[in-house]
């Protein structure tokens, strides 16, 4: 039940602070802020309990689905209600240590956003919690849904108030931004669904069970042709979400034009359900359209790479490019599923985690510069460094982060991927190594543009961090850093869990193999 | 005492957080104590260490110690520990990075006084000083690579240090970028050596390799290839040398201790590290000598011509770093580690007191505007010839003399290539001389162009003072056979390391032979900058004033000209790719889509207008088309 009580109490939490603000004026603002931030507490408090629960005993074990062994790791949780049993319909939570991360990151990155906002959403404050506490909540049921028809009802459900808080405290072109971003989704969503139930009517007229159910659609037996096309509905809704190009570009409108809160989540979280998407479902459920798919994807990963450092470079925009950097970073999630191995994998897990990190904070950044200077143009910015020291130390540190240094979070993702990737394709893993130049480039770039060299405006009212930002700041940095240097607790509480992964998709390899060529072997031209 | 060993690089790492976290808020003189104090106390360790390393073996050559600190990744085969390894090598290193470093941090208590980011200055170096340490202590690659990484880092840090300069910002991304072109080399060498090797532990994988890889095969071949990739990056050689003229941008205690004594002679030590590789790829070994010597003699020639003082120095930098490649290339490599520390002294001690003259003339970096230091400052004069004549290898009595030569005696040993990998070495010396003694004469001779201001005191004497003796008696370590007992000498302490090559067991009467011809051309070298600059500049004057002598001066003065080809081959198109793709071309596709839906939105929206006669006529007209179809159809 504790996977419930994750995602209810975010769900309370927002419809409690937009009933606590209406009509309350300030006080009501500030009620919905704290009623935010405790519900998050809450949460977090759940967290850190199933941590402290199940580190010692991150699952192992197997047992048996749908006729094939898979050997599916035991869950650190699991939760199965039945909700619409005619259609095959549960409600069916599961935990393991990918989950785990995830919802931990989501939890995080969802108090930084509240924080935040403490000062800069000054409008419709109650509705604008309630928004981003059901985003979040949506999240976290997306993190953890392992039925398909939740996990669609899921995906929906953080996708409609996150365009609200993009088109509703969005700044200069949030409209646009906002209908591209819901179009984007909706659109990949709907090609989503197609495949799901696709997938639900293929196994039950096969098996004559007709479920959602995430555990008994593994290993169901498909047609290759089939098999990819089912598998390409997923990809293209977790490719739009990741985001890798040519599907990109709703990204850097929405990141833009999103209040701070918006692009943290954005960023920091909503970017990551495409990457879990891919983990979770699309992989495993079509292993064989996987393999044959894979050096597709890897070459969009490494064009993603490189292509969204371009974009970042060529930027004015200080958020906007903080945004074209998200598109590169996540080129090497990519990548790094694609590639398929334990280390590839971790790599991934790592990625996603610190690029969650480093890139909300630089969107932190950005807010706090906008509401100081009401500008996100670069060239109104320069030699910030000497009027607030502190956050230029921040600002340079996580453009540090972003450019992939040794001894902070984002480089063991990034080393571990291309590692990986080495041993599946060593040329797409040099080629994506050029993205260790491309983005050395943007992000000194950037700190030369608005920490460094000229002042090119005179910002008379120019006051460093806050506390409150200093409080943000400082945990962000003891995150990375710890990441860092010690991402042990982090492998450690992935490793089962990818181990599960990759053990299915081996599983049902197999077992497709073994179907699928003793006819043809025995055809051929007897050979053996 | 040797488990102390910790310490060393966790003292400088400690003093860059307290300046980091509240360097803000401290006086000078506690910023000075934390930033110098955390180094000195750091050299005294390694000092214990050292002794501790010496007494307590029969045999210290051979001795190695490990300290296992924690397991940074474990993801099954892949297992990279965070771990020291202390051996004759790294030993010397450590000692070198600590005590040159020391006494370049003393010298910037005082240089730096009247600069702003007094706290910040000391939390930048003591952080290299202690990627630095972690690059030499380190038992891993990927460790190494942490540190080395960490001090790019700084360096880039540094190169910007006054940052409301532009052009101290392109400076130091520039150098950021270059190194990082050749980083990402050996990362990929780092991919490559462990998906082949199974490790990343420097011994083991150079064990394995011995056993697994054959010589001259593609994979030592490509491994050692990149890993000299990451090293000329590093080290600014040849064809990654561009950044390190530019880096002069940053304060001069910095290009002392990066520029010239410990950063980029990382190149030097990572391929000594990883000799095994290179001697399993004969052909990248070769490479090595090859970009050693053209190097030196490219940057030797651009060094002749420079007018900013730091400049000159940091071409010889560059060139002198070659020397030590040649040296690598012909196996000698613990030659090259000779003059890696020789070159340390020297070095740092030349721009210490380049800067002093610099701070002397109010920040004035042009040589011509100077003059007559000599009879200003002695004491600046006196230690900085002492550099001089070290590093022109004037023979016997300086430690340039020694190191130089092993390295010249090495490559005329060689097989691969010897007598021009020798006779490049000693054009180069030839140039050595001229363009310091160049320096010297401009410099300090002649008449006064400008008053001294500033003298130093003794918080920058004292650096000068020990590092002028080192940089005269720092040879004595290395001395040629026909002078020294080969064990006392750098290369019996390195011997067990790095296995001095057959090809060094050669003559006496060679060596002895090529030392003078070495000792003849160092003096010419000397006469003939004398005779240029000195007696009868006028010569000099009409050179540099014929046209083939301005074609050849503007050639030489931009470093060959590959600032600008790399503009236009590189920094150019990509600018030009970010321009164009600034909207992002994909994204005009989807507006094309969204234009024409827009378009038959509009299309379809001007039908309603309202008037019933309209909407008559089009039920009509629609009406007849269906019905035609239908009929057709039929």
């Amino acid at each position: 039940m504790i996977l419930a009580w994750l995602i209810i109490t975010p769900f309370a939490g927002g419809v409690l602070a937009w009933t606590l603000a209406r009509g309350r004026g300030l006080l009501g603002g500030l009620a919905s802020r704290w009623v935010s931030m405790i519900a998050l507490a809450i949460d977090l408090l759940l967290v850190v309990r199933l941590w402290a629960n199940y580190y010692g005993a991150l699952g192992t074990g197997a047992f048996s689905l749908s006729g094939i062994s898979l050997p599916y790791g035991k869950w650190l949780k699991e939760l199965a209600v039945p909700w619409i049993p005619q259609a095959g319909i549960s409600i069916h939570l599961a935990m393991d240590g990918l989950s785990l991360l995830l919802v931990t990151l989501t939890v995080v990155l969802g108090m930084v956003s509240v924080a935040a906002s403490w000062s800069e959403i000054k409008d419709r404050v109650g509705f604008f919690h309630f928004n981003l506490l059901w985003t979040l909540s949506g999240i976290l049921g997306v993190f953890l849904a392992l039925d398909l028809f939740l996990f669609y009802f899921f995906w929906e459900m953080m996708l409609v108030p996150m365009y609200f808080l993009i088109a509703v405290w969005g700044h200069e072109r949030r409209l646009y931004a906002s209908v591209k971003f819901f179009i984007f989704t909706q659109v990949s969503g709907l090609f989503m669904l197609l495949s799901i139930l696709g997938l639900f009517f293929v196994h039950g007229a096969q098996t004559g069970v007709y479920t959602f159910d995430y555990l008994g659609l593994l290993g169901t037996r498909l047609a290759p042709d089939t098999a990819f096309w089912l598998m390409l509905g997923f990809f293209i809704a977790f490719a739009v979400k990741l985001p890798a190009v040519p599907v990109h570009s709703w990204l850097p409108d929405a990141h833009t034009e999103a209040p701070t809160a918006g692009s943290v989540i954005l960023a920091g979280l909503l970017l990551k359900t495409g990457a879990y998407g891919l983990l979770r479902f699309a992989v495993p459920l079509f292993p064989q359209a996987s393999v044959s798919f894979a050096p597709a994807a890897m070459a969009l990963g490494v064009i993603s790479i490189l292509y969204g450092a371009v974009l970042a470079y060529g930027q004015t925009d200080f958020k906007r490019l903080v945004a074209d950097t998200s598109i590169s970073h996540m080129g090497f999630v990519l990548l790094g599923i694609y590639a398929w191995n334990g280390i590839a994998l971790q790599g991934t897990v790592m990625q996603m985690l610190c690029h969650g990190i480093s890139t909300g904070m630089l969107f932190v950044l950005a807010g706090s510069i906008q509401e100081r200077i009401h500008t996100r143009d670069m060239r109104r910015m320069g030699r910030f460094w000497e009027k607030v020291p502190v956050m230029g130390g921040v600002g340079m540190l996580f453009a540090l982060a972003s450019l992939g240094l040794p001894g902070l979070g984002n480089f063991v993702g990034e080393f571990l991927v291309l590692l990986g990737a080495f041993r599946a394709s060593p040329v797409m893993a040099v080629i994506a190594s050029l993205g260790l130049v491309v983005s050395t480039v943007y992000a000194l770039w950037m700190v030369q543009q608005v920490f460094h060299g000229q002042p090119r405006e005179e910002h008379a009212l120019l006051p460093d961090l806050y506390p409150r930002e200093k409080g943000i700041a400082a945990a962000m940095i003891i995150l990375i850093v710890w990441l860092g240097l010690y991402p042990q607790p982090v492998i450690n509480a992935a490793r089962p869990a990818l181990e599960n992964l990759q053990k299915v998709r081996a599983a049902v390899l197999r077992q497709t193999q073994a179907e699928g060529n003793n006819p043809e072997r025995e055809g051929s031209n007897g050979l053996r | 005492m040797l488990q102390l060993l910790w310490l060393i690089p966790v003292l400088p790492f400690a003093g860059f957080l307290i300046l980091a976290l509240f360097g803000g808020r401290m006086r000078k003189s506690a910023v000075a104590a934390v930033g110098v104090g955390s180094v000195g106390l750091a050299a005294l360790v390694s000092l214990v260490v050292a002794a501790g390393f010496l007494l307590s073996a029969q045999n210290p050559s051979a001795r190695v110690y490990t300290q296992y600190i924690w397991t940074w990744i474990n993801i099954g085969a892949f297992k990279p520990g965070i771990f020291l390894y202390l051996d004759a090598l790294s030993l010397v290193m450590v000692l070198v990075v600590t005590v040159v470093g020391f006494f370049i941090h003393l010298y910037s208590a005082q240089f730096m006084e009247e600069s702003e980011g007094y706290g910040r200055f000391f939390a930048y170096m003591n952080l290299f000083v202690g990627s630095m340490l972690i690059l030499v202590l380190s038992g891993n690659l990927l460790l190494l690579y942490l540190g080395w990484e960490g001090v790019g880092l700084c360096s880039y840090l540094l190169i910007g240090f006054w940052y409301k300069e532009p052009e101290n910002g392109s400076a130091a991304i520039k150098a950021f970028v270059v190194t990082r072109v050749g980083d990402t080399a050996l990362a990929i060498g780092l991919f490559l050596i462990f998906l082949n090797l199974g490790s990343l532990d420097i011994q083991t994988l150079m064990g394995t390799a011995a056993l697994k890889w054959r010589i001259g095969g593609e994979l030592p071949t490509l491994a050692a290839a990149l890993i000299l990739g990451g090293a000329v990056g590093k080290s600014a050689q040849l064809p990654l040398q561009t950044w390190l003229p530019d880096a002069m941008a940053g304060p001069t205690p910095v290009s002392a201790l990066i520029h010239a004594a410990t950063m980029v002679t990382a190149g030097v030590y990572l391929i000594a590290r990883t000799h095994v590789l290179f001697s399993m790829a004969p052909r990248v070994e070769l490479a090595v000598g090859i970009i050693g010597a053209a190097t030196l003699l490219i940057s030797s020639m651009s060094a002749l011509v420079q007018h900013d003082i730091k400049r000159v120095l940091a071409y010889s930098t560059i060139s002198q770093i070659g020397y030590m490649f040649l040296a690598l290339g012909v196996g000698a490599w613990s030659a090259a580690i000779f003059h890696l520390v020789t070159h340390a002294f020297f070095k740092a001690l030349l721009f210490l007191g380049a800067g002093a003259v610099i701070a002397g003339f109010g920040g004035e970096h042009d040589m011509f505007k100077m003059g007559g230091v000599r009879k200003q400052s002695p004491f600046v004069f006196w230690t900085f010839l002492a550099g001089a004549c070290s590093l022109s290898a004037l023979p016997l009595v300086t430690a340039g003399f020694y190191s130089k030569g092993m390295i010249l005696f090495g490559a005329w040993q060689s097989r691969q290539a010897g007598f021009w990998l020798w006779a490049a070495g000693l054009t180069g010396a030839f140039l050595t001389s001229i363009y310091t003694f160049r320096m010297v004469f401009i410099t300090f001779f002649g008449e006064a162009r400008t008053a001294m201001a500033k003298k130093p005191d003794i918080r920058e004497a004292v650096p000068l003072v020990v590092l002028a003796f080192l940089a005269v008696v720092g040879g004595f370590i290395g001395l040629p056979r026909f002078l020294g007992i080969r064990s006392l000498s750098i290369t019996g302490f390195l011997s067990a390391v790095l296995p001095s090559s057959a090809q060094m067991e050669g003559q006496k009467e060679t060596e002895l032979l090529l030392e003078t011809v070495a000792s003849i051309i160092s003096l010419a070298g000397i006469y003939v900058a004398y005779f240029f600059w000195l007696s009868a500049p006028e010569y000099s004057r009409e050179i540099a004033q014929s046209r083939a002598g301005k074609t050849i001066r503007r050639f030489l003065f931009s470093g060959w000209g590959f600032d600008w080809l790399y503009g236009k081959l590189f920094v150019a198109p990509y600018k030009w790719v970010a321009r164009v793709s600034r909207n992002d071309v994909i994204d005009v596709a989807y507006s094309f889509i969204a234009g024409v839906n827009r378009f038959f939105h509009y299309g379809l929206s001007m039908t309603q207008t309202g008037r019933v006669r309209f909407y008559a006529a089009a039920i009509a007209l629609g009406a007849a088309v269906t019905i035609t179809i239908a009929v057709l159809a039929r």
